[in-house]
């Protein structure tokens, strides 16, 4: 199973970003390799609109079974999401990506 | 009379200093003399329109182009996603999805599919209302809530005005705040633009902006302070140092918020104002004709 997650940064101690668009890097950890990749999503920081649908866009292309933010994407992001066949679960902000990781195992997050 | 209508667009970088008191009393004031149109261009919350009760005489929707998809038609090559530097259109797997809020009507999409499979079709975006109130015509329109593209839409509105009030002297727009394209739209093909600013700190701050902007677009302006007597001297000093006109200092003063919050004009009640808006008036028709400077 994948598990993406927006962040600030590359490692499990990077904290969350709460942006779903204007993420910083979108992190995917596969837990049948026990590996975490890191996508730079600096792109978006040129775009004046879209940035939701242009990130829902990468997300797709990387076809996580589980998807991890902070705030929430907003509703033309989560159009575009809800064409994946992914569970979103969003208000893991102010921690960090293991913190996010450990919350969505016990079910403290809110799903989407 | 051939020649077009002086137009003057109130503006303000800031929001909140008095763009929509100033656009009403002075398109109230001039109807006093003479015909005069009024064009509402914050299109996204109107709001001269609270201060008068006309007939309404015509009534239209506003539209934009949009994409749809024709499914059918779909090789699903890509490329329409390719070229919408705006993320409106998507193609995830076997679908493609197109985001109307987001799309700029730009044609790239439709006109370079190859099979013709996203034909442009037209979408309602808010409406335009045009009312009757003795002397003066007050045109607005307003977006459908969830529309966010406010320039296609004011482009617009100022076309019906000029192609229906075009005989009058005296055309005025009260402009959206900010200094983004929406502003740009609406001041665009003023021939003079006043701008209206408090005497605050964050007052000049976006004051400098708005100067910025319309020395850019090389626009004849003006200043006019409003709530004049709180803050401090700096936009004044700055307007000096500028070599910017001010047009008038409207006190700050209880009577006059009193007076707007419960939707009436300010000049009927106070002469001082209606002494203030007859010089404004005086010198932007001369600085619109090129008479200053």
């Amino acid at each position: 199973m994948k598990i993406a997650f927006t962040a600030k940064g590359t490692v499990w101690d990077s904290m969350m970003d709460p942006r779903f668009g204007r993420t910083m890097f979108i992190v995917l950890y596969d837990d049948e390799s026990r590996t975490l990749t890191s996508f730079d999503n600096g792109v978006v920081e040129n775009e004046a609109h879209g940035a939701g649908t242009a990130t829902a866009q990468k997300i797709f292309e990387l076809s996580p079974d589980v998807l991890i933010t902070g705030n929430g994407p907003g509703s033309h992001a989560v159009q575009a999401l809800k064409q994946m066949n992914m569970r979103i679960f969003a208000e893991a902000h102010d921690m960090t990506i293991k913190q996010a990781f450990e919350k969505y195992k016990k079910g403290e997050l809110k799903e989407i | 009379m051939t020649n077009s209508p002086a137009r003057i667009a109130i503006a303000s970088g800031k929001g909140g200093t008095g763009k929509t008191t100033l656009a009403t009393n002075l398109a109230a004031y001039i109807a006093e003399q003479e015909e005069v149109v009024l064009v509402d261009l914050d299109v996204e919350e109107p709001n001269s329109g609270l201060f008068f009760k006309g007939d309404l005489i015509h009534e239209e929707s506003n539209f934009k182009m949009i994409p749809q998809w024709d499914e059918p038609k779909c090789t699903f090559c890509g490329l329409c996603q390719k070229v919408c530097n705006f993320h409106a259109v998507l193609q995830l797997g076997p679908t493609i999805l197109v985001f109307p809020e987001l799309c700029h009507s730009c044609y790239a999409c439709s006109e370079l599919c190859p099979t013709d499979a996203l034909p442009m079709i037209s979408k309602r975006t808010g409406k335009l209302s045009d009312f009757r109130i003795n002397n003066l015509h007050f045109v607005e329109s307003r977006l459908d809530v969830g529309e966010e593209q406010a320039v296609p839409t004011i482009s617009k509105t100022k076309q019906y005005s000029n192609e229906n009030y075009a005989h009058l002297r005296i055309e005025i727009y009260d402009c959206p705040p900010g200094t983004s394209c929406p502003v740009i739209e609406a001041t665009k093909n003023a021939d003079f633009v006043i701008l209206i600013t408090e005497p605050t700190p964050f007052g000049l701050h976006d004051l400098t902006l708005a100067i910025e902007t319309m020395r850019t677009l090389k626009k004849p302006m003006g200043v006019v302070v409003n709530r004049y007597g709180i803050g401090n001297d700096a936009v004044i000093d700055y307007c000096q140092k500028e070599n910017i006109t001010i047009l008038a200092k409207i006190p700050n003063s209880r009577r006059i918020a009193e007076l707007y919050s419960s939707g009436k004009l300010i000049y009927q009640e106070i002469p001082e104002v209606k002494e203030l808006l007859s010089n404004i008036l005086d010198y932007c028709l001369k600085a619109s004709k090129g008479d200053i400077e």
